[in-house]
């Protein structure tokens, strides 16, 4: 039994891990993959900080699944995916974080829009599905990300680092503005500051990264990137600002680590980059625990 | 000199009204006490007045230029979550953000303000603690250093010493009152009447049916005053 189900095993553990490294680094797939998915994971775990703490932890979920579905209808439609999903990625995203009263709450919002959009992608690829390809194969590439990681162009790249920079001029100029208003939106409303302009601006970045996630780790594990590096951040620090910067190099470390072994021991990267932030969230638990639990 | 106009605003809910035709005025240097029973719209109004919600019918006017970002704020209760990482002095220093434009970082003057007031309100020694490990009447003198942090004019209290002992509910209203006496507009919510005899220069009341706005001593002789003195006890003060 466990003879046959090793035979059958895929992964080859006998690779030397730094021999293949020297093989592959310096190879332009490797330096792309190895550019955009921390970039990516970057962005991802400062946005997540704020969407987490304003128990917005599934919008990257339901998000990704509006961009799955709008990619599929792009592609039939022998539209650019860019073009069609990132505006319409964009206005969900607005329209899901805008604050104020509003009938259809948070979380139930999110899970009719993400089943919704998950159902028309995969309806509209069943019935006009792609040319030569098959249609099972297809949305798995898109739900868990295919190995497009690795086959990205530099267009793709160049896109990727202008948007990352965006992120983090963003970041960087209105971190204290990002406090207050996720801190406590009222107050910061009510003496002057701005917040619904933040609040939109916060709702188009999220877009664009989740859009740009999805090549990377696939429509299903968005969530992880902007979860797993903000609760790991909660975990070890108390103030905002050393949990912003710990998520940021915790998910940094986590996508290059998950590339890398994607690559040497061809496993799926997404799923690959989720395991080693589980791993990280994991760890970082376990540090929680040996100090004595959260001192609240 | 007049800061805000009330005109025959009522504020509520979902076109529900709470509180119907307030008009009432407050000047420069006034210790408005609102008082009511719980439930009578206090924080509603007040919500209103820092355009968090917009009035139901009537106007607010805001007069002689004064602006959003030159009133605090120390909010009843907030949805602050338990679990938010900050610690007291990040939380203490947003209050200064609203003056800030668009600079991204803390000048040394807005750092001072945020020191003094933690020197004031004796929270100093939590600056690096977790506010979320705070007890509660330490997690208020928190959030008042924010709003005194952000005030420039008028400072706007909704039920500041609720929660709090009595020896540091009365350092609080001292604490206020001397605010008050250095040129800030207090507004202040409470069911207390007793103190907001002993502390405000004017009243008002949020009643169903009948509100009374006026000054402590045209309280005293009114109808509605004196029913309610009677009521605390206070029938022959
Ligand atoms: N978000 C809300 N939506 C609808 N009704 C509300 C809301 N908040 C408060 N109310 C209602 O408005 C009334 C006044 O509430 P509030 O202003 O908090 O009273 P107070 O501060 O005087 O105790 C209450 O009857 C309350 O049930
Ligand atoms: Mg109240």
């Amino acid at each position: 039994m466990l003879e046959t189900l090793l035979s059958n095993m895929r992964l080859d553990l006998s690779v030397d891990f730094f021999e293949a490294l020297k093989k592959y680094l310096p190879m332009s797939f490797t330096i792309n993959a190895l550019t955009v998915a921390p970039l990516v994971a970057l962005c991802a775990a400062l946005l997540g900080v704020t969407l987490v703490l304003k128990r917005y932890s599934m919008i990257g979920d339901g998000l990704s699944h509006v961009t799955f579905g709008t990619m599929t209808v792009a592609t039939t439609l022998s539209l650019s995916p860019m073009y069609v999903s990132l505006p319409v990625t964009t206005l969900v995203a607005v329209w899901l974080l805008r604050g104020g009263k509003q009938k259809l709450k948070g979380d139930s919002a999110i899970a009719i829009l993400s089943v919704s959009f998950l159902s028309l992608g995969y309806v509209v690829m069943n019935i006009f599905p792609p040319k030569g390809g098959n249609v099972s194969g297809d949305v798995c590439s898109i739900l868990f990300g295919s190995t497009s990681i690795i086959t990205l162009s530099h267009s793709d790249v160049i896109l990727c680092i202008i948007l990352a920079a965006i992120v983090l001029l963003f970041y960087l100029l209105f971190y204290k503005k990002i406090f207050a208003v996720t801190f406590d939106e009222d107050f910061a409303r009510a003496t002057g500051t701005r917040a619904s302009a933040y609040n939109l601006l916060l709702a188009v970045i999220t877009a664009v990264v989740i859009v740009l996630a999805v090549r990377l780790v696939g429509a299903l594990l968005i969530t992880a990137l902007i979860v797993f590096p903000a609760q790991c951040g909660m975990r070890l620090f108390k103030s905002f600002r050393a949990v912003i910067l710990s998520a940021a190099a915790i998910s940094v470390c986590c996508a290059v680590a998950g590339i890398l072994i994607a690559i040497v021991y061809s496993t799926p990267v997404g799923c690959t980059i989720v395991a080693t932030e589980l791993t990280a969230f994991l760890i970082c638990v376990l540090i929680d625990f040996l100090k004595g639990g959260r001192k609240k | 000199m007049e800061l805000l106009k009330f005109e025959d605003v009522s504020v509520g809910y979902e076109s529900k009204p709470v509180a119907e035709h307030l008009s009432f005025t407050i000047s420069e240097g006034d210790y408005l006490c609102i008082v009511g029973e719980n439930g009578a719209g206090k924080s509603t109004l007040m919500k209103t007045l820092l355009s968090l919600k917009a009035p139901l019918s009537g106007k607010i006017r805001f007069e002689n230029g004064l602006m959003r970002n030159e009133i605090g704020y120390l909010p009843q209760q907030t949805d602050i979550q338990r679990d938010f990482p900050a610690t007291v002095w990040e939380v203490v220093s947003s209050g200064c953000l609203n003056r800030s434009g668009l600079r991204p970082f803390y000048t040394r003057e807005q750092k001072e303000t945020a020191a003094h007031w933690m020197q004031v309100l004796e929270i100093e020694a939590l600056k690096k603690r977790s506010y979320r490990a705070l007890s509660g009447g330490q997690q208020q003198r928190v959030l008042l250093a924010r709003a005194l942090c952000a005030t420039r004019k008028m400072i706007v209290l909704d039920e500041p010493v609720a929660g709090l002992d009595p020896i540091v509910t009365a350092d609080m209203y001292n604490l206020i009152k001397k605010i008050n006496g250095d040129g800030i507009t207090v507004v202040m919510v409470s069911h207390d009447l007793s103190a907001a005899l002993s502390y405000a220069s004017h009243i008002l009341q949020i009643q169903h049916g009948s509100c009374f706005f006026g000054t402590i001593e045209q309280y005293r002789a009114s109808e509605i005053g004196k029913f309610f003195l009677e009521k605390a006890g206070e029938g022959d003060a």
